[in-house]
């Protein structure tokens, strides 16, 4: 498997304009440690893509690659080549802040500052730009809407983030990443700190914002997957643990007629 | 245990015996030792009030506004040795603050790479086990002629302005608060670190997440985030200064006048009391040293406490 | 919108923004690199000014009488007197300081006493040097103990103790705190009663943090000057008896750092590096001890 791979001449990535992310032939590493081999994945705008896997896979360590976030918290390097609308975003010219705006996050667990929630929805635009109280009231404003959280806010706004909720918490982080405006939201199994209250809102949340944004989820919970994404993309590690991407498709697909055994075994429960 | 054991399996009762007293008279002996450790302290401050009495009867409260120290004539006033204390310890702060605040930054946040990095907050918490004497003997015979043509300098550029009025002879409250800046510099740097590095990776890698550069999530995150710990790592390191003693009486000169330019040479309330106690006889005198000592005993516990209650009221909320 | 969006990515930050993040930067390092150069200035000061005096001699006899050329010179009595203060302080404040932390995490625990002691001991910590000198002024040196009342070797140690015990109660009772709950249940299900299983479980299995703690507070002590200025005194002879001034290296620095005489200014930088010495021993001991385990 190995030897294949490495003889492999790396494929040419093909200008890619019109899809939102594309992976080729991506493998990361930390320090030394391979932990990724060889994905080629394609996000496609509009479009909300899953990815699944037990865990281990390397599938949260995919997502921050795709953001440029996981060289910010450990030694991660990565290999192959990633296009963000048709641009390789490893490329010594970019800039990391203009990339990141570009490309929003959410977290595994709720991670509001701790300021006040309209402080909090702000704080992206105000790194950026200037604007005056009443541009800004209407972007928090709009923002939080987006999130479904202006009702549950609008009149605390002045209030800590921390007094809310788990849920209401992941809310403001989403808020807070659709103030500035990213073409693409990657969410870092957003819902697995949560309640399944907390998490169906956040899911009817996915599917209401997928309209005007890409947004590729990490997600733990096949059902979660199968309910609110277009595609799938299932990760696993081999023997080496080195992880890979087995397959992509349609999540339809996936989850009626999995091309691969694996992937079949893996959402019948066989093992993971 | 094998003698206890083999009483055990002949053994009728589970209750009382002498496990059970010996246990409680274990916990008595150290109660009583624990109770002793907190009467230390205030054994300390009446021993120190006691023998301040004479002083206190004698002055009273105008001892805290006189200038008046005159051995001789047994006249004692405080304020020259407050002043002295309070004008270091302020520039001990402007210097040791940002400088603090740089360092723990520095050894917290990933600018060097980690080989520099956790060397660099060992060599800084370094300085704080050399013994102050000798920081003070470095202070007389580097840091003064280092110091002396800046002082120059200063008195020749900004001689109008008061805190520059006069000619140095080369110690002075100037260099003195500088000392005492390197002294309580590792207390403010090694805390700073310690409450920034509490601060969750979370909160930077969403502000950065969100297009921040390093250093605009140092500003409006980190710093927010950890101000009350390090405002009371600030206390912490003025606690420090108002008892710091050895370096500071080396080098602030120990003119018993109150003068505004920092140029001029003053005296602080440790550096009074490390020069007189060993001579003074006289029991107002001594009364008059355990009066300053109980002052100085006083404010350290006041700041202490209000660091405390800081940390604690305003602490981090993670 | 391929152009569109190469634009967005590989634009540079405005410069305001730029200027911030290497401005802010540059100032950092600067400040740090101040704070280094004080350390690297105070340490080869020391190195160069008190090596050339470095002999043996220094360890084994009496400072010279001023302006006597050719006569052995050194500093054998205040070595000798800082050893055997910092060694009485040291039998003073462990036992009662262990014995106290013991009390904080095996009995106390968050009870009311319990909080009080924590809460005394760190302000008793912060309480500056030259006070505890003062306390012991007014307690040991003007008291009359063995028909002796002056300045001494014993009030000297005893506001070293006095300095060390809040150094050592804190950290030992977080070298207890860190043995895991179930050892000492282990103990208990055993049948031990709580003082077998306080010190042949807890106490035995915390020893390296402990020496760790007290070491720390060996070093901390040993540099002190203001405590012992006027209880123990200085005096330039060997020491025969507890109860006499008694000299020490830290205030022997101080002595002669104002000195007239070159001679003993150079005793005070080599006495530096003796002291400077001890000091960092100790501290690289300390980190040593837990080391191994």
């Amino acid at each position: 498997m190995h030897s294949s791979n490495s003889s492999k001449p790396t494929p040419t990535p093909l200008p890619t304009p019109d899809l939102a992310l594309c992976a080729r032939g991506v493998d990361v590493y930390y320090g030394t440690i391979k932990v990724l081999e060889d994905v080629s994945l394609d996000v496609y705008p509009g479009k909300v893509t899953a990815i699944i896997g037990p865990s281990g896979c390397g599938k949260s360590t995919f997502i921050k690659a795709l953001n440029r976030i996981g060289e910010l918290e450990s030694n991660m390097r990565i290999k192959g080549e990633i296009q963000f609308f048709g641009q390789n975003i490893y490329s010594q010219r970019v800039n990391l802040n203009r990339l990141r705006r570009q490309i929003g996050m959410v977290f595994q667990k709720p991670n509001p500052f701790p300021m006040s929630i309209y402080d909090n929805v702000a704080y992206g635009v105000r790194v950026f730009s200037r604007p005056s109280r009443s541009v800004l009231d209407e972007l928090v404003e709009s923002a939080l809407t987006d999130a479904a959280l202006w009702n549950e806010v609008k009149d605390s706004l002045t209030k800590s983030a921390l007094s809310l909720s788990g849920g209401q918490q992941q809310r403001l982080c989403i808020a807070r990443s659709l103030a500035i405006k990213p073409r693409v939201l990657l969410m870092d199994e957003p819902c697995s700190a949560l309640d399944p209250i907390a998490t169906l809102k956040i899911e009817e949340l996915i599917r209401s914002l997928q309209q005007e944004l890409t947004i590729v989820i990490v997600t733990h919970n096949m059902q979660q997957a199968a309910r609110i994404s277009d595609r799938t993309a299932f990760f696993s590690t081999d023997e080496s643990q080195v992880g890979r991407l087995i397959e992509t498709d349609a999540t339809a697909k996936i989850f009626g007629a999995a091309s691969h055994s694996r992937t079949r075994d893996y959402i019948e429960g066989r093992f993971g | 245990m094998i003698h206890q054991m083999s009483s055990n399996a002949h053994s009728e009762s589970i209750v009382g015996g002498d496990r059970a007293w010996l246990d409680r008279s274990f916990a008595w002996v150290l109660r009583l030792i624990a109770l002793a450790a907190i009467a230390l302290l205030f054994w300390m401050g009446n021993v120190i009030l006691q023998s301040a009495l004479p002083a206190i009867a004698k002055f009273g409260a105008t001892f805290l506004t006189s200038q008046d120290w005159d051995v001789n004539q047994l006249q004692f006033g405080a304020l020259p040795y407050l002043y002295g204390t309070a004008v270091t310890s302020a520039i001990a702060l402007l210097f040791a603050v940002p400088i603090g605040i740089s360092v723990a930054i520095v050894t917290s946040e990933p600018f060097l790479p980690t080989w520099v990095r956790s060397p660099l907050g060992f060599l800084i918490e370094l300085i704080a086990s050399i013994p102050s004497v000798i920081v003070g003997l470095w202070g007389i015979f580097v840091l003064i002629p280092f110091l002396k043509p800046i002082q120059l300098w200063l008195h020749d550029q900004f001689g109008w302005i008061p805190l520059f009025s006069t000619e140095t002879f080369g110690p002075s409250m100037l260099v003195a608060g500088i000392i005492l800046a390197i002294m309580i510099l590792p207390t403010i740097a090694a805390l700073s670190r310690d409450i920034m590095t509490s601060v969750p990776s979370d909160l930077r890698t969403a502000s950065m997440a969100l297009g921040a550069t390093r250093w605009e999530m140092i500003f409006t995150i980190l710093l927010p985030a950890s101000a009350s710990g390090i405002v009371g790592a600030v206390i912490l390191g003025l606690g420090r200064a108002l008892g710091e003693t050895m370096a500071v009486t080396m080098v602030i000169g120990n003119s018993d006048l109150i003068s505004v330019s920092l140029l001029d040479s003053g005296n602080t309330i440790p550096a009074l009391l490390a020069n007189q106690f060993p001579e003074a006889l006289d029991e107002l005198h001594v009364g008059a040293l355990m009066y300053l000592a109980l002052i100085l005993f006083a404010l350290t516990l006041i700041v202490n406490i209000l660091a405390m209650i800081i940390v604690k009221i305003f602490g981090f909320k993670y | 919108m391929t152009t569109f969006f190469d634009k967005q990515l590989t634009k540079p930050l405005p410069f305001s923004r730029n200027l911030f993040s290497y401005g802010m930067g540059t100032i950092a390092l600067l400040l740090t690199g101040f704070a280094l150069l004080a350390l690297f200035s105070v340490l080869f000061e020391i190195f160069r000014q008190g090596l050339p005096g470095l002999t043996w001699d220094v360890f084994t006899s009496l400072p010279a009488p001023t302006g006597e050329a050719g006569v052995p010179t050194g500093f054998g009595n205040a070595i000798q007197g800082t050893v055997l203060m910092v060694a009485i302080a040291t039998l003073l404040s462990v036992p009662l300081g262990i014995l106290t932390a013991i009390y904080l995490s095996e009995i106390g625990k968050t009870g009311a006493i319990a909080n009080t002691v924590r809460f005394v001991m760190s302000i008793l910590s912060a309480v500056p040097s030259i006070v505890v000198g003062v306390f012991a002024y007014a307690v040991v040196v003007l008291a009359t103990l063995f028909n002796y009342k002056g300045f001494s070797a014993l009030a000297g140690a005893f506001a070293l103790a006095v300095i060390m015990l809040p150094i050592v109660v804190l950290s030992t009772e977080e070298a207890l705190k860190l043995v895991p709950r179930q050892q000492r249940l282990a103990s208990a299900a055993l049948g031990a009663n709580s003082v077998q299983t306080t010190f042949k479980i807890v106490v035995a299995s915390a020893l390296p943090s402990i020496t760790t703690g007290v070491l720390l507070a060996i070093a901390r002590v040993s540099g002190e000057t203001a405590p012992l200025l006027f209880t123990a005194l200085f005096s330039q002879s060997w020491i025969e008896t507890l109860l006499n001034p008694t000299p020490s290296l830290s205030v022997m620095i101080y002595n002669y750092s104002g000195s007239p005489f070159a001679a003993q200014v150079q005793l005070a930088w080599t006495a530096s590096l003796v002291l400077l010495g001890m000091v960092f021993v100790t501290n690289l001991l300390s980190r040593f001890v837990t080391r191994k385990r």
